[in-house]
């Protein structure tokens, strides 16, 4: 009676086992769907709601893609993936994209085998601490206790800092998010360290935020962006260009309400060649005119989802700052469309 | 099959490789062998074919690099400028120790769990069934969660400590704070310093001491060996209480004596406790949950244990004249060791198991730092969770060999 | 006594006086206190420290818990409420947390109108397990025990009902086969039995299947693994973890019992291998290694990865269970079966195991509990487990975060409630059993 499952579930394996071939756009076209790889829970940045349906700034990039490539923002399946199974999922082709706030760094990108697509958030390392500690400054954190989240780039960046810095601390490690906010809440440290977005989020939800000053010292570059399997530069070219889509959006005043509308009579050629009335881009990686049309219009751009998300009209309140244009001072960049 | 033996000798057929009882067996086991070799032949086939796929190898080199990340608590030098193999090292070490002192202090609990569930009180005997059902029936994830957060939530700040009119130390000499547990360091004036034996430095102060005990010890299972003799022999047996005594205590303190040693309470200077050992709360909440949720499952084995010796054991001890304590140690326990010992040896290879879970509360044991912090960094899954595996089974190996030398002292000797 | 009496007093009482109560201190709560409380001076001491350790526990909890609140929508507004009501520094739970997503802990993100299927599901295993967990129960409900499998299967999943039908079918074959060769040599009978399913099985089964749901389109909504979390997920990995074990473990035990060499060495092996590494480890392989192990391309489904993974451990685990079942069968029995010139498969399969398995439910049971709880450990490769998984889902949310206590309270409760009953009934079980073979 009981072998019966064993042998049945082995067939559905048979049945369900798919290819991981080079071409992901050809698989993600013909499966109908793009896989996601995504945080587990991080506010903001991707988190499911009561019924479900995941939410955030990385979900929107993925939710862009899948309009682009399936014309569907819906299309998309996500799969929490943690600190340790990441890349792996990403390299055995169980998800098309990761789109899990992962830092591009020098040997992630080349020897994990992996290609970042760009950077969808300029992150960088901080502080928190209590109001009255009357610290201000994150140089007279020696001899501190600080919690921290393991198995991350964090611990090295906080490791260096303190090193370079000529200071010593005493770390307390924290595996998740709730049990390093409770730690810190509860006083089991005097600071509490993550990216900066991580903290504001934090802060937002706690009972008295004002109790709580973030410091300003930024001790490490995050660039957090999606990554995609090396070896596939067509499908990494259209994780890229979609990022880039809706960053360019953005500086050409292309938002989803206004899109049907500027595609129809803008006359400025670079937007007519971003939403397809003109130049053909789309079939150079592979998809169609109206690639980039339908991702801006699925999720707005790059203002709009940063301001739906994690923006300063969200409890999580994060100012754009190097996520600005380059034209506000910000870092964000896009390539021209030609 | 025996019968087959008898059988006249005829000339060899391939059926009867099949049919002859004589030849089954060895198809049987070659065949299923040959399978076993061929499958295992065709993972590693795999293995290699999707390694030179992703254009990596299989290497170990990754564990001579910088390991670049802090471990708080480490019972061997270490800093975020040693290698890999080093951190990996100071997990093992951490690994070990939270399984040797929970392994102890979940027996403590279990035992006096376990005695106190029989116990005639109904008050405590219902609390204990209460405290064994709670643990017993919820993940020890959990557990470990409450612990670790309830220890935070309930103790002081450091703080508290300072000045005239801040808080005295329990017993004098023990601090809890929701940081860590400050306890007294033993100290000597007159130590025989270390000497460096490679990946670790022994201490010799420390080696003196552990040898001292382990000879006194000997000695002491030497004389009441003689004083059986003598009772085998005479029919009267020695005092050996004073004795035995005398010779475990005084040349460790003697030792002690002329090493110096002294303990060194902590004290709180500035913010924080100098001068004894902190030990973090992770490490403290790890070590109370897998206790207390292992000692639950201890507690039952030696309820059972207990109840498995019949009364008329102890009532037949009593007639022949035995007082309770040498009727429990000649009669009870010798029987109920019997059947509590094989269980407890998976309870303590469960809670050495289980301290891979250190990862919840942030105390890097192995799984935190090879398993964890090296593996994500340097992305080497298959070599770091092969190692992980081939450590995490020796030292289960260990563990069980141990208990079954001891397993094979306590249990029934049949003739 | 009467003798002086009746010399010295005229009058002898010939009524007997009505029973006087016993003395305030021998009686009523009072003796009951005196003797399961106080009746030493350990025993008091021990009282005395149980009732500080309760007051100590209940003093800080029900404050807490009196203050709960149930109807909010956030955090925020949680305590709001509750400043409100029990003044600016009250500390209370706020239960509306569970209010608002108890359907994540107990469904993942299972569609909301096909709740029923899990549930349906539940309901059946019961049914499915009623002919061996409860007594004197109709032996025809073994039928559902042999199909629940592909049922439970087909409920949770959903998709093309020919699936599960088709996957049935190979078991049917096999049968078949295995009746219609056993009159020309048992033998043979065997390995045909095996065989021939097998290859239905990978070559015929996805034809079949394919060509029988576009001919006759009969099925329900799929629902992809990525829907499950939560309990449906916990309950989904253990039982099928361990039901798929028990075959391979009643092999493991009787490898290791086997006086063939290899077979004893490999089994030894194995078991000793899986029982000496913790689960999280194997987790670990299943999320990062099987796709290494397995040929190139090939990629399935993370559930059934740790499924698989969490089968072995189980049958690990079950063998040293049903061992001991068989150490615990009197030697007679053996001796019996030889002496009726049974050969090994029918003394096992007519004699050994049908009581073997008997006395070793327990220890499945217990076995099954120990491995429900340890499901909260697939949130180390990625899978939402409720204690921790869909915890910090609903944490990460805006109108939740900051949460802490109330879902952990909220998910033991119910890892207890699950717990607690089953180890009862295996205690029951066990006693039953007992009797039985006196």
């Amino acid at each position: 009676m009981n072998r019966t499952v064993f042998l049945s579930t082995l067939s559905i394996a048979a049945l369900a086992a798919v290819a991981a071939s080079a071409a992901t756009l050809d698989d993600v076209k013909s499966r109908g769907e793009l896989v996601c790889g995504v945080n587990p829970g991080l506010t903001g940045f991707a988190a499911p709601d009561a019924q479900g349906n995941w939410s955030g700034f990385d979900i929107s990039l993925c939710r862009a893609v899948a309009a682009a490539v399936l014309g569907d923002g819906n299309k998309v399946r996500f799969v929490p993936t943690t600190a340790e199974t990441r890349f792996t999922a990403l390299a055995s082709g169980e998800v098309d994209i990761l789109a899990r706030n992962s830092t591009w760094t020098f040997s992630r990108d080349t020897d994990l085998g992996l290609d970042f697509a760009g950077v969808n958030y300029y992150d960088g390392q901080g502080f928190m601490v209590k109001q009255d500690l009357g610290v201000t400054s994150a140089k007279e954190l020696d001899g501190a206790t600080i919690c921290i989240q393991t198995g991350t780039t964090t611990e090295m960046n906080l490791a260096d800092y303190f090193a370079s810095n000529n200071m010593s601390y005493t770390p307390v490690a924290i595996q998740s998010n709730a049990e390093g906010e409770q730690q810190y809440l509860a006083g089991a440290c005097d600071a509490y360290t993550t990216d900066v977005s991580g903290l504001a989020a934090t802060r937002a939800a706690f009972a008295s935020p004002n109790d709580h000053i973030i410091l300003p010292e930024i001790i490490s570059k995050e660039p957090l962006g999606p990554a995609t399997r090396q070896g596939d530069s067509q499908w990494t070219d259209i994780v890229r260009w979609t990022l880039n889509a809706l960053v360019a959006a953005e500086e050409y005043g292309v938002t989803s309400a206004n899109i049907e509308e500027l595609a129809a009579s803008s006359e400025n050629p670079e937007v007519r060649r971003l939403l397809g009335t003109e130049g053909g881009l789309g079939e150079m990686i592979g998809l169609d005119a109206e690639w980039a049309k339908r991702a801006i219009s699925t999720t707005g751009n790059y203002g709009e989802i940063f301001s739906a998300t994690v923006g300063e009209s969200t409890p999580i309140g994060l100012a754009r700052g190097l996520n600005a244009q380059w034209t506000q001072g910000g870092l964000l960049y896009a390539p021209p469309f030609r | 099959m025996a019968n087959a033996v008898n059988r006249p000798k005829d000339t060899f057929r391939l059926g009867m490789l099949l049919y002859d009882t004589r030849y089954r067996s060895l198809t049987i086991q070659i065949v299923v062998f040959a399978l076993v070799v061929a499958g295992a032949a065709w993972l590693i086939d795999n293995t290699v074919q999707n390694l030179a796929a992703l254009g990596k190898d299989f290497d170990f080199g990754f564990l001579s690099m910088r390991a670049g990340y802090d471990i708080a608590q480490r019972l061997i030098p270490y800093s975020q400028n040693d290698t890999h193999l080093r951190a990996l090292l100071v997990g093992l070490m951490n690994t070990l120790l939270i399984a040797v002192m929970g392994c102890i202090l979940a027996t403590v609990v279990g035992v006096i769990v376990g005695i106190l569930r029989l116990s005639s009180n109904w008050l405590v005997a219902r609390l204990m069934t209460i405290y064994v059902e709670m643990f017993r029936n919820v993940p020890i994830l959990l557990w470990i969660l409450l612990f670790f957060t309830a220890f935070t939530e309930a103790s002081p700040a450091p703080a508290v400590f300072r000045g005239d009119e801040g808080q005295g130390l329990l017993l004098g000499l023990v601090a809890i704070t929701n940081r860590y547990t400050a306890i007294p360091d033993i100290g000597v004036t007159r130590g025989l310093g270390s000497v460096d034996l490679g990946l670790f430095s022994l201490n010799l102060t420390f080696a003196a001491i552990v040898g001292v005990i382990v000879i006194s010890l000997w000695l002491r299972g030497r004389m009441i060996r003689h004083a059986a003799a003598v009772q085998e022999a005479t029919g009267r047996r020695p005092t050996t209480w004073w004795k035995s005594l005398l010779i475990v205590i005084l040349p460790v303190t003697l030792l002690g004596w002329w090493m110096g040693v002294h303990l060194l309470v902590p004290t709180i200077s500035g913010f924080n406790f100098t001068g004894g050992v902190n030990v973090p709360n992770a490490f403290m909440a790890l070590w109370l949950a897998l206790s207390f949720y292992t000692g639950a499952f201890i507690a039952e084995i030696v309820r059972a244990g207990i109840l498995a010796v019949s009364r008329g054991q102890t009532e037949a001890a009593f007639a022949l004249g035995l007082r309770p304590r040498r009727t429990m140690s000649l009669v009870v326990l010798p029987q109920a060791l019997r059947v509590i010992v094989p269980p407890l040896i998976s309870q303590f290879l469960n809670l050495t198991k289980n301290s891979s879970l250190a990862i919840a509360v942030g105390y890097l044991d192995l799984r935190g730092t090879l398993g964890g912090i090296t593996l994500n960094q340097t992305g080497r899954e298959l070599e770091c969770v092969l190692l992980m595996m081939l450590i995490y089974l020796m030292v289960s190996l260990v563990i069980s060999g141990a208990m079954n030398v001891y397993n094979s002292r306590v249990k029934l000797k049949e003739r | 006594m009467s003798d002086t009496h009746a010399q010295t007093v005229r009058f002898v009482r010939d009524s007997m006086l009505p029973q006087a109560a016993p003395p305030a201190g021998q009686a009523g709560a009072v003796r009951w206190l005196r003797e399961n409380l106080f009746s030493g001076w350990l025993n008091t001491i021990l009282t005395v420290l149980g009732l500080i350790a309760v007051f100590f526990l209940l003093r800080g909890l029900v404050p807490w818990f009196a203050h709960s609140v149930w109807n909010a929508n956030t955090l925020t507004e949680c305590r709001e409420i509750i400043a409100q009501i029990w003044g600016p520094d009250a500390r209370g739970a706020c239960f509306a947390v569970v209010r608002d997503r108890w359907q994540q802990w107990l469904f993942g993100f299972y569609p909301a109108h096909l709740y029923w299927r899990p549930v349906l599901a539940l309901v059946l295993l019961f049914v499915a397990l009623a002919p061996v967990l409860v007594p004197g129960m109709s032996r025809r409900l073994m039928a559902v025990s042999a199909i629940y499998p592909f049922l439970g299967f087909w409920l949770l999943w959903g998709g093309s009902m020919w699936l599960p039908v088709v996957a049935l079918l190979g078991f049917v074959i096999g049968w078949v086969v295995w009746r219609a060769l056993r009159g020309v040599s048992p033998l043979l009978a065997i390995i045909a039995a095996v065989i021939v399913p097998v290859l239905w099985w990978l070559l015929a089964a996805a034809p079949v299947d394919r060509a029988l749901s576009s001919a006759i389109p009969l099925g329900i909504d799929a629902v992809r693994s990525d829907r499950f979390g939560g309990f449906v997920l916990s309950l989904t990995i253990g039982v099928a973890a361990i039901s798929l074990s028990l075959p391979l473990g009643i092999a493991l035990a009787l490898g290791r019992r086997s006086d063939m060499f290899l077979i004893k060495t490999m089994s030894v092996c194995f078991i000793e291998f899986i029982r000496g590494v913790p689960l999280i480890t194997l987790l670990f392989t299943a999320s990062l290694l099987l796709n290494y192990f397995l040929p190139p391309g090939t990629s399935f489904d993370i559930i059934l990865r740790v499924i698989i993974m969490v089968t072995l451990f189980a049958a690990a685990y079950i063998a040293e269970v049903i061992r001991g079942g068989l150490a615990a069968l009197p030697r007679g029995q053996y001796e019996a079966a030889d002496a009726l010139g049974l050969n090994y498969f029918q003394a096992q399969r007519l004699i050994v195991l049908p009581q073997a398995l008997k006395i070793s439910i327990p220890g499945i049971v217990s076995t099954f509990i120990g491995l429900f709880k340890d499901t909260t450990l697939v949130i180390f490769v990625g899978l939402l487990d409720p204690l921790k998984g869909i915890t910090d889902a609903v944490r990460a949310s805006m109108e939740w975060k900051g949460i802490y206590w109330e879902p952990y309270i909220f998910v033991g409760t119910i890892f207890f409630i699950f717990c607690f009953g089953m180890s009862r009934y295996s205690m029951y079980l066990e006693r039953r059993l007992k009797r039985d073979n006196r």
